[in-house]
C-alpha cells in the first residue's frame, strides 16, 4: 500500500523522530511511504482560536497538497480529528465539500491505520519499562480511539502498562488555551501528573504528541523523572 | 480588559494554588461518576435512551410556539394564571405584584435556578418580604449571602465545618461534625417556615402540554412542602422546558434524575396539575405560572445552536468538566456554570462580554459525551469563538492568525519562520522567569521543549537525495 504521511507541525519542528520512526514501521510492513512534501499545518491552531477564514486557507493548501493520496496516516488524534470532521464544518456548502470528506474518510490516525486497516497488533517490539497511557481527548472523544493503541501496547515484550485513573481527563493544553488560560492549563496538567504518578510508571505513553509536548514540559518544570513517548517511540524500539 | 474576564482571571488565580481544595472537590465528583455510571449500567440501552431524549427535546424546541401555547391553554383551563415574561424585569415585575396583592409577609422557595438567573431574591428582600430558600444546599448559601456554587449542588464547596460555624453563627445552633445532625438543624428552622409562609414558590423541571401541568424533581421534599402548604403557589420556568407528553416524563425523569445525581430517580417528582379545586382538601388556592424568555427566543432563532435550548439542567456536564473540576462554581461568574453556562451566558447576557467562557476550554469533549440529550456543547464552545470573532476581532490576533495563514500556504515561508524561531527561543531563554519573555504564558510553568536541530522536512529532503 501506498501511504502518504502527513506530518503535523509541531511534530515536524519538535518530533521529527515520530515521522521517521513511522516510516521504519511502514516499511518493515512493507508498506511504500511517501511525504507530500508541500505539507504544513492542517489549520486547527486558526480554526480553534475562531478565524474560520484563515484556518480555511491553510486547510485549502493541506487539500491540495493530500488530494493525489491513496490513504494518509498521521501521528496525532487531534490533528486527524481536524481533517475528519472538523473539515467537513469548514468547507460546508462549498465546491470542496465532497473531497474533503473523501479525505476526510482515508485519513487515519497511526494506532488506527495500524490495527483496523493493516490488521497488525505485533509490530515485534522490545521495551522494558513501566507505563501508563494518555488517551488524547479528540481521538479518544472525537474519532473514538481507546482500544487500538493498548492492543499495540499489549504486543510489546517487557511493557508493563497500568492504566492511571485520570487516563481519559484531559491533559490541560488545548492549543492556545493554554497560554490563554496558562492557570486552568497547569491545573489541569498537575492532576493529571498526580494521577500519572500514582501508577509508579516511569513512561506516559500517548497517541497525541501535542498533550506530551504540554505533559513533559510540565513535568520538566517539577523535576520529575517521567518522561514522555509517542507510540511509534515505543514501537519501533526492539 | 472586560469586567466579567478580569473577574474570571482574578477568581482563577485565587483558586488554582489551592491543589488540595482541587483535589477534594474532584474526589467529592468522582464519588458522583461512580454512582452514576453504576445507575447507568442499569439502562439496557443507554445510547438509544439519550437519543430519545434528546429527540424528543429537539421536537419540542423546533415546534416551540405551538407547544407554549397548547402549555399555557391547558394550563389556564384548571384556573392557573399565567405570565408571559419577555425579560427579567417582567417577571420580577409580576411576582411582585402577586406578593403585594395577597400582602404577604414571608415567601419559602424551593431551588430554583431561573429564579437567580432573575435576581429574585434580591429584589424581594429589598421589598421588606423575608425569603427563604428551602433546599438545604440553598439555605446554606443564603446564610453564607453567596450564589450556588453549582446549579445542581449549590453548597458543595463548603465542608462540614464551615456549615457547622454557619448554623452556629446564624441559628444559634451547637456545633456538629454529623450531617444528619446538621441536616436536622436546618430542618427545625425550615419546618416552622413552610408553616408561617405566605407564598410558596418554585421553578419547575418540565411543563407539560398536552395535560397543562408543571413538574418538580427534588431529593429533601422540600418543593413539596413549598408548593403545598402556602395558600399562594408561583412557579418561574425558561420557556426551553416544555415537553409536548406527559408520557415523556417516564424518560426523562430517569435521565434527569441519573444524570445529575446518579440516581435511578430522585427521591421526590410531583406533578401539579393547578391550583386547589373545590373537592380536594389541601393545596393552594391560587397557582400562578410566569414563563420566561429572557433571550431564549434569540438562541432559538439560531438554527445552529438552539440545541443549547435542549438543556434539562441536570449539571452533568459541570460534574465531567476538568475546567469546572479545577476552578470551580463561583468563577465563572454567571447563573448556570460549567459547560452549558460558558454556551449559553453569552446569549443570554452578551457575546463580547462573556465570549471569555468559550475561549476557557480545552475543547475536551467530555461534557459533549456525558450530556443526556446530546448537546454539543464543545462544538458550541467553537461556534461561540468563530462568532465572536466574525462580530469583532481583536487585532492583534487577526494579525497572527493572517500570518499563519501566509506561512501554511507558502512551505518555503513555513520553513524560514521555524528557521527564525530557534535563535528567537535561543536568544529570548534568559529572560525566563521576566516579565519580558516573550513565551512567559508558557514557560512561567511549564519548559518549552528545544526544536529539534533537523526538522522532519529537512530529514525527508535528505533522504530523498
Amino acid at each position: 500500500m501506498r501511504v502518504s504521511l502527513f506530518i503535523p507541525c509541531f511534530v515536524d519542528q519538535f518530533f521529527p523522530q515520530i515521522g521517521t520512526n513511522i516510516i521504519t514501521l511502514l516499511e518493515k510492513l512493507n508498506h511504500e511511504v511517501d511525504y507530500p512534501e508541500r505539507q504544513t499545518c492542517c489549520g486547527q491552531p486558526a480554526f480553534n482560536a475562531g478565524f474560520c477564514g484563515e484556518s480555511r486557507e491553510a486547510a485549502e493548501a493541506f487539500v491540495d497538497c493530500f488530494r493525489d493520496t491513496q490513504t494518509v496516516v498521521v501521528p496525532s488524534g487531534s490533528c486527524a480529528a481536524m481533517v475528519k470532521i472538523h473539515y467537513r464544518e469548514l468547507f460546508k456548502d462549498t465546491d470542496l465539500f465532497d473531497t474533503v470528506c473523501e479525505l476526510g474518510d482515508r485519513t487515519w490516525e497511526l494506532s488506527e491505520f495500524l490495527v483496523k486497516v493493516l490488521g497488525v497488533t505485533d509490530l515485534g517490539a522490545r521495551f522494558p519499562g513501566r507505563a501508563t497511557f494518555h488517551d488524547g481527548c479528540h481521538g479518544l472523544r472525537g474519532l473514538g480511539i481507546k482500544e487500538s493503541p493498548r492492543e499495540l501496547l499489549r504486543h510489546v515484550r517487557e511493557l508493563e502498562l497500568i492504566e492511571m485513573d485520570e487516563a481519559e481527563s484531559c491533559c490541560g493544553f488545548g492549543g492556545t488555551f493554554s497560554v490563554k488560560f496558562p492557570r486552568i492549563s497547569t491545573a489541569m496538567a498537575q492532576v493529571k501528573c498526580a494521577s500519572i504518578e500514582e501508577t509508579g510508571a516511569r513512561y506516559v505513553i500517548s497517541n497525541d504528541p501535542s498533550c506530551l509536548l504540554h505533559l513533559q514540559g510540565y513535568i520538566d518544570r517539577q523535576g520529575k523523572p517521567i518522561k514522555c513517548l509517542h507510540l511509534s517511540e515505543v514501537l519501533v524500539r526492539s | 480588559m472586560n469586567v466579567h474576564l478580569k473577574q474570571f482571571n482574578e477568581a482563577t488565580r485565587a483558586i488554582t494554588p489551592d491543589f488540595p481544595y482541587r483535589r477534594w472537590m474532584q474526589n467529592a465528583l468522582k464519588g458522583y461518576e461512580q454512582t452514576r455510571a453504576a445507575t447507568e449500567s442499569r439502562y439496557s440501552d443507554l445510547e438509544a435512551a439519550r437519543r430519545g431524549a434528546a429527540q424528543i427535546k429537539w421536537d419540542a424546541i423546533e415546534h416551540l410556539d405551538t407547544y407554549l401555547e397548547e402549555f399555557v391553554r391547558n394550563l389556564e383551563a384548571h384556573g392557573t394564571k399565567v405570565c408571559w415574561a419577555r425579560d427579567a424585569e417582567e417577571a420580577r415585575r409580576y411576582i411582585l405584584d402577586v406578593c403585594r396583592k395577597h400582602k404577604a409577609k414571608s415567601i419559602v422557595k424551593s431551588k430554583c435556578m431561573t429564579s437567580e438567573e432573575i435576581h429574585l431574591n434580591e429584589l424581594l428582600e429589598a421589598e421588606g418580604f423575608e425569603v427563604v430558600e428551602s433546599d438545604l444546599g440553598e439555605f446554606i448559601v443564603q446564610l453564607l449571602k453567596e450564589p450556588p456554587y453549582h446549579f445542581v449542588f449549590p453548597a458543595m464547596h463548603l465542608k462540614r465545618d464551615r456549615i457547622s460555624q454557619v448554623f452556629h453563627d446564624r441559628l444559634g445552633s451547637e456545633q456538629s461534625d454529623d450531617p444528619e445532625e446538621l441536616t436536622m438543624i436546618a430542618r427545625r428552622v425550615l419546618r416552622q417556615k413552610y408553616v408561617e409562609a405566605d407564598i410558596g414558590f418554585s421553578g419547575a423541571n418540565f411543563g407539560i402540554a398536552e395535560t397543562g401541568m408543571i413538574s418538580i424533581t427534588e431529593n429533601e421534599g422540600n418543593a413539596r412542602l413549598a408548593t403545598s402548604l402556602p395558600k399562594v403557589h408561583i412557579a418561574l420556568m425558561g420557556i426551553e422546558k416544555v415537553i409536548p407528553k406527559l408520557e415523556h416524563l417516564a424518560l426523562f425523569l430517569q435521565m434527569l434524575a441519573t444524570a445529575g445525581t446518579g440516581q435511578a430517580l430522585s427521591c421526590y417528582n410531583s406533578v401539579i396539575s393547578g391550583p386547589r379545586r373545590s373537592d380536594e382538601p389541601d393545596g393552594p388556592e391560587e397557582l400562578h405560572v410566569v414563563l420566561l424568555d429572557n433571550c431564549r427566543t434569540a438562541l432559538l432563532a439560531d438554527p445552529e445552536q438552539r440545541d443549547a435550548l435542549r438543556c434539562i439542567r441536570c449539571g452533568a456536564c459541570l460534574n465531567t468538566c476538568p475546567i469546572f473540576k479545577n476552578i470551580g462554581g463561583h468563577t465563572y461568574g454567571t447563573t448556570y456554570q460549567g459547560p452549558i453556562g460558558s454556551v449559553i451566558t453569552p446569549h443570554l447576557r452578551g457575546l463580547q462580554e462573556w465570549k471569555h467562557l468559550s475561549y476557557a476550554s480545552s475543547l475536551c469533549g467530555a461534557c459533549t459525551a456525558t450530556c443526556p440529550v446530546k448537546i454539543d456543547l464543545h462544538h458550541h464552545l467553537l461556534r461561540n469563538r468563530r462568532n465572536a470573532v466574525d462580530d469583532a476581532p481583536a487585532f492583534s490576533e487577526k494579525s497572527m492568525f493572517k500570518a499563519f495563514a501566509l506561512a501554511m500556504r507558502h512551505p518555503g515561508l513555513y520553513r524560514l519562520a521555524g528557521k527564525l524561531a530557534r535563535p528567537f527561543l535561543w536568544l529570548s531563554r534568559p529572560l525566563q522567569g521576566t516579565l519580558l519573555d516573550p513565551v512567559r504564558k508558557w514557560r512561567r510553568t511549564r519548559e518549552l521543549p528545544v526544536p529539534a536541530r533537523q526538522t522532519f522536512k529537512d530529514y525527508w529532503e535528505a533522504r530523498r537525495k
